[in-house]
């Protein structure tokens, strides 16, 4: 192997990571607070119609970023009210979430479907782009990959040295405690979820606006799913998940890859490898001595009843 | 005094709807397989149904499901819509057949045509369009434009039509330029736009200047055209995604299928057949070509394209050779439809 198809091999590697990362960093704020929200399928989906018609109306992709967020960020109002204040399953309505979310996004893009519009291009960053091997692929990509990666650096900041970050833990290790401490559990659970919602819409309007410039129904094929996986993968570490969306990245294109350079592989066996890895973490994080291997957070999933 | 015109009235309502009734118009469903969508399978099959409906004005009404699952789902779908009085059902995709054999029986009285499947009954009919054809004289052009020799092929599932589609296109692109190979890219989807410009991009990367593709969506086109390298479209004209990049599609159209066997059953002609149909009643087609297309290359597709609705010019003609460089059809020989339709050998030239 030669250093241009590294190269090469990492630059798609840090661009199929990305959404993955996006959505996996909003998921894991949201359940660092200890709310489980499935819906990360259904909200990528709104979030990818909603920027694809923003951007192909108003001509201007940082519209529909802008307006893939805030859709995101909308459709997870719905679950946090139905979850948070109207305490229901979490899971049962994070489920409904992806069900309605796909269904919406069909509805919405309806109209849109076959429009074409002029993604996002590389911005290459002057010098550090030109660093051998890790250069184009961290620093020759489009403003979503640096967005994403700005992103990460904020999360990872918030949770390892502000307070916010602390408050967010022990509202998900330990409502009862934190509201005994004064802290508001359901606005920090309320924000937590709507974060989350506003990243799944940002990794949507990633895929329909830069990755595949299009809006098809379906687009995420599956991506909310892995994102959730990564979460457990990375056992709600913060720079584990980083880790995580570049190495699912690269397990699938690994596969494209190869293929092409007529190394004889076995396709399907590759495509299911980012599902394998996922598996045999889990299977690995569980056979440590009981929950102290998992890190996840304590009241994850269980619905909190403030005290009247 | 007032009861008698209202009850002239309700006779009258009666009446015309009772006549209106029984001039109700000869119904034909189509069960889709995918969301019509803009470019893909099913919008070609849509578009036919909007043709015919068009044509046929008055005389019959046209419904259709789309996004129905293989399976137990379709069966549900064909069903209801066989209990609704439709006279005619086409079932669009390959995992509708026994479905549709299954409904079939109970509804003896309703006609039901299944596309791309083999098996028929008293009641159920079959039809198929020979794809091929059109990827042949697809790959002549992306052969002629390639200046790398190196073609790329975005695919998804290694069955039969998908390989023969292969095969016919790197048959083509052999035929105008002998230095030709095809590297081909299995995605294991029909639909994920990402993961297809994914595979695009891979192959770019891998000195391949013409890319094609067998999967729903135009992302493929849209990695060429960003990319500044050519395509050639499958299913529909696919020339909005890539003015600058997109050559040609092999493409289909399924109206001449669907008028013929609605005018037959209309008639009481109509019979149980299998039906293959390509380029000579025109199912399938190319799309006008680019302006980049030099006008030798247009000359000599059209040309072959006559030569294979004369019949002077079959696709899998022999002498063909096997990856491995062994001789599978010989010199004066070709393939039959049987071995056409369990194809799963790659011809030289093929790599992946």
């Amino acid at each position: 192997m030669d250093l241009a198809l590294l190269e090469n091999i990492l630059f798609a590697t840090v661009r199929t990571g990305t959404p993955l990362l996006v959505v996996a960093l909003g998921a894991m704020i949201s359940e660092r607070s200890g709310v489980l929200n499935l819906g990360q399928e259904g909200m990528i989906l709104v979030g990818a119609a909603c920027a694809f018609i923003a951007a192909y109306s108003a001509d201007s992709l940082l519209l529909g970023v802008i307006i893939g967020a805030l859709a995101g960020a909308l459709v997870s109002l719905i679950f946090a009210f139905v979850a948070l204040t109207l305490i229901s399953n979490q899971v049962a309505t994070g489920l409904a979430l992806t069900i309605f979310g796909t269904g919406l996004s069909a509805f919405l893009g309806a109209e849109y479907v076959g429009q074409s519009i002029e993604g996002m291009t590389r911005v290459e960053l002057p010098l550090l782009h030109k660093i051998p091997l890790i250069g184009p692929a961290l620093f020759g990509q489009d403003l979503m990959v640096y967005l994403g990666l700005a992103l990460f650096a904020l999360v990872f900041w918030t949770m390892r040295s502000t307070r916010l970050g602390l408050i967010i833990r022990a509202v998900g290790e330990n409502p009862q405690v934190a509201h005994a401490l004064g802290y508001k559990v359901l606005v920090v659970r309320y924000a937590a979820v709507l974060f989350g919602g506003a990243m799944a819409g940002l990794a949507g309007a990633y895929l329909s606006l830069s990755y595949a410039p299009m809006w098809a129904e379906g687009i995420s094929a599956g991506r909310g799913w892995i994102a959730l996986a990564l979460v457990v993968f990375a056992s709600w570490r913060t720079e584990r998940i980083l880790l995580g969306a570049w190495l699912f990245g690269f397990a699938s294109i690994l596969h494209l890859l190869l293929q092409g350079f007529g190394y004889d592989v076995p396709s399907n066996l590759l495509a299911m490898l980012p599902y394998a890895v996922t598996i045999v973490v889990l299977v690995f994080m569980m056979s440590r001595k009981g929950a102290k291997g998992l890190f996840a957070p304590r009241s994850l999933g269980q619905p909190y009843h403030p005290p009247q | 005094m007032k009861l008698k015109p209202l009850l002239a009235l309700t006779t009258a309502l009666l009446g015309w709807s009772l006549a209106s009734q029984a001039a109700e118009p000869f119904k034909v469903g189509f069960v889709y397989v995918s969301p019509i969508g803009d470019a893909g399978w099913t919008y070609m099959h849509d578009r036919a149904r909007k043709i015919v409906a068009e044509e046929f004005g008055d005389k019959i009404e046209t419904t259709y499901v789309e996004s129905v699952a293989e399976g137990a789902d379709s069966e549900r779908v064909i069903r209801n819509m066989s209990a609704r009085g439709h006279d005619l059902i086409f079932t669009t995709s390959f995992g509708y057949m026994n479905p549709t054999l299954k409904v079939a029986r109970r509804f003896p009285q309703v006609k039901y045509e299944h596309a791309t499947g083999y098996k028929t009954a008293r009641n159920v009919g079959n039809y198929q369009a020979r794809a091929y054809q059109a990827r042949y004289l697809a790959g002549m052009t992306a052969g002629a434009m390639s200046d790398t020799n190196q073609i790329g092929y975005v695919a998804a599932f290694p069955i039969p039509e998908v390989i023969r589609g292969i095969n016919a296109f790197t048959l083509g692109a052999q035929a105008t330029n002998p230095d030709a190979t095809v590297k081909v890219v299995w995605i294991n989807t029909w639909h994920d736009p990402a993961k297809e410009r994914e595979a695009a991009d891979s192959l770019i990367l891998q000195d391949v200047d013409v890319l094609t593709m067998h999967t729903d969506s135009p992302a493929v086109i849209q990695a060429a055209e960003a990319r500044g390298v050519y395509s050639v479209g499958f299913n529909s004209d696919m020339s909005s995604y890539g003015p600058k990049s997109h050559l040609t599609a092999a493409v289909m159209h399924w109206e001449s299928i669907y008028r013929d066997k609605i005018q037959a059953v209309l008639d009481g002609t109509w019979e149980p057949t299998a039906i293959w149909h390509g380029l000579k009643e025109g199912v399938v087609d190319v799309a006008p070509f680019n302006e980049a297309v030099p006008e030798w290359v247009v000359e000599k597709v059209n040309s072959v394209k006559m030569q294979i609705i004369n019949g002077e010019h079959a696709v899998f003609e022999g002498p063909i050779y096997n990856q491995a460089g062994e001789l599978m059809v010989k010199e004066g020989e070709e393939l039959s439809d049987e071995d056409l339709l369990e194809l799963e050998w790659y011809v030289k030239g093929i790599d992946g």
